[in-house]
């Protein structure tokens, strides 16, 4: 009973473990050659097409209820002139990399989750296998890197149309100076907030892929299996985002001091 | 000339299930063997342990020296392309049309150029008789196309080894009775070792030259084909005559009860053993034995009407 109840309690561990395990099959895997270029070219256009619209729409309210919150909470400290600061800096640290990996989890992810788990149910997987291919070189490196390279321009996508957003809320229906707004990009934000967050969304992107990947690929149990196997690998990739984004900045703020305006 | 698969000692079970244990058996080289046992007995479970894809908890599986059971990684998918392998639905990979499918296998592994490629794939669909489908999807043709055509991709390789995962599961009898003669005559081609699951009992009685049986989670008994048609064993008897009498219960093995229930029972005599299928030319294949040769090197007397030409291939008649 206490082995049943110990086994139980210690099986997300195990799945934890494997799920490590993977991504260092993964990372070993993108330095074996044949590199597959094909697929890597048709998995990128493929999640790029996918995610591109979502992520421009999504972005857009993102910068404007950003400049709403600050510039409301901005206006009663009488420091209208640090609202472009304060969007550029909410967006290109948090809002981008974080919108960024949603909708890489929510539309990538899953797309890879149910194609990787359609394969491995009908031993499409097996069948490669057995061909002497191995599918994680032959597959999923190629989609991890494909999600590294959407992630990173994603990435930045969000961060001109959310700024931009914000510029055109904070201007045209708060009543902000256009000048101001853009003058004062600078005055908080500085160079290395975009490299941190052009990092974390390539960090994302290898996050999403290879969850998404690990569950598809273990899918099991028909049809449902492949559902599951989706449902899960978009709720862990989730969970596992915001806890590393938290470390990711937590070690930023350690290593870049804070500007000072 | 094909490859002896030695399997021994092999033991494999998910979690607390036995599925089975200690199985000992050698695959002699090109020669066609089945492997019989009714349903989820573990025999698709035997077929992955043999190429690797599942690894059992005990045992070896030996194949020119390598140990598939313990061998790395690398030699694992070295060893693997020595296997052709039809899995139960094809196996196709669906985003392919036919053709790429079938030249997938040629493309990773060799050099060859496009149109030697275009060569190979063509004469191999001709075989499974499914030239003008290169262009279709997998989707879009019936599950009898996609077994012919994931045969086709088993071959395509000049395998070793052949490996036949229900090949006339969902198959018309026509159909069955047209792949069985493909397969034998391929053997004869090519000359590699064959190994077919199946619980049909019709290729079982008429296409191989050896039958194993797995049975209860062990494998009841393996040998040449007249040695289990002619088996008075009541498992390997009821199984290869699909009789009701018998060990077999319709869940699992019969219960006490019901087998003292059926001691008096009379069983039906063992029907005649058929011929084994030729190759359509005629010619018999290099590992094909003469009918009743091991009956009379054994000394066993087949069943009355044994090998007769215009004997019906319905079972038990």
């Amino acid at each position: 009973m206490s082995s049943i109840t110990a086994s139980r309690a210690l099986a997300p561990v195990g799945t934890a473990g494997k799920l490590f395990a993977f991504g260092l099959d993964v990372m070993r895997g993108m330095f074996r050659r044949p590199f597959q270029m094909r697929e890597f070219i048709q998995q990128a256009w493929f999640i790029a097409s996918v995610t591109i619209i979502p992520t421009a729409l999504v972005a857009i309210p993102f910068g404007a209820v950003i400049a709403l919150q600050v510039g409301g909470l901005i206006k009663q400290f009488g420091a209208q002139s640090f609202t472009g600061s304060a969007a550029v800096l909410a967006v290109v640290r948090e809002a981008g990399p974080i919108a960024t990996s949603l909708l890489i989890a929510g539309a990538a992810g899953s797309a890879i989750a149910a194609d990787l788990g359609a394969r491995k149910i009908r031993e499409e997987l097996d069948a490669m296998m057995v061909l002497g291919i191995d599918p994680i070189q032959r597959l999923v490196v190629p989609r991890v890197l494909a999600c590294m390279l959407v992630a990173f321009f994603l990435n930045g996508l969000v961060s001109v149309v959310g700024v931009s957003g914000g510029y055109v809320f904070n201007v045209v229906l708060q009543d902000g100076t256009p000048g101001s707004y853009i003058a004062s990009f600078t005055a908080l934000a500085q160079l290395p907030d975009l490299w941190q967050g052009m990092l974390k969304a390539l960090v994302f992107g290898v996050i999403a892929a290879v969850v998404a990947c690990y569950k598809g690929m273990n899918a099991a149990g028909g049809p449902k299996g492949v559902g599951d196997a989706v449902n899960e690998s978009v709720v862990v990739t989730f969970m596992l985002l915001f806890i590393v984004n938290f470390v990711m900045s937590a070690i930023y703020f350690q290593l870049v001091p804070p500007k000072t305006g | 000339m094909g490859v002896e698969i030695k399997v021994e000692h092999l033991s494999k079970s998910f979690g607390k299930q036995l599925i089975w244990g200690d199985v000992t058996l050698t695959v002699p080289a090109g020669e066609i063997c089945v492997m019989l046992g009714p349903s989820g007995t573990g025999k698709s479970v035997f077929l992955k342990t043999l190429i690797g894809l599942l690894k059992p908890d005990q045992g070896s599986i030996l194949i020119e020296g390598t140990d598939i059971a313990t061998c790395s990684e690398k030699d694992l998918y070295e060893i693997r392309k020595l296997f052709g392998v039809l899995f139960q639905d094809g196996a196709m990979f669906g985003s392919m049309n036919l053709y790429d499918n079938v030249a997938f296998p040629l493309r990773e592994h060799t050099k060859k150029s496009e149109s030697e490629i275009h060569e190979i794939v063509m004469e191999k669909m001709d075989l499974v008789g499914l030239l003008g489908a290169e262009d279709k999807l997998p989707g879009e043709i019936s599950g009898g196309m996609r077994k012919r055509a994931g045969l086709a991709r088993a071959l395509v390789l000049d395998p070793e080894i052949v490996l036949f995962d229900e090949p006339d599961s969902g198959l018309d009898p026509v159909r069955t009775a047209f792949l069985n003669q493909l397969i034998v005559d391929l053997n004869a081609q090519i000359d590699a070792t064959f190994l077919i699951v199946t619980h049909d009992i019709n290729t079982a009685r008429t296409v191989p030259d050896n039958i194993g049986l797995l049975y209860h989670r062990h494998l009841a008994m393996f040998g040449p084909r007249e040695m289990l048609l002619s088996s008075e064993e009541p498992v390997v008897r009821q199984f290869l005559n699909a009789q009701r009498v018998g060990p077999i219960g319709m869940s699992e093995e019969k219960d006490a009860d019901e087998l003292a229930a059926e001691k008096d029972q009379e069983l039906p005599p063992l029907p005649p053993i058929p011929l084994q299928l030729d190759p359509s030319n005629g010619m018999p294949r290099r590992s094909q034995r003469p009918p009743g040769e091991w009956c009379r090197e054994n000394g066993v007397t087949p069943p009355p009407g044994s090998f007769n030409e215009n004997m019906s291939m319905a079972v038990g008649g």
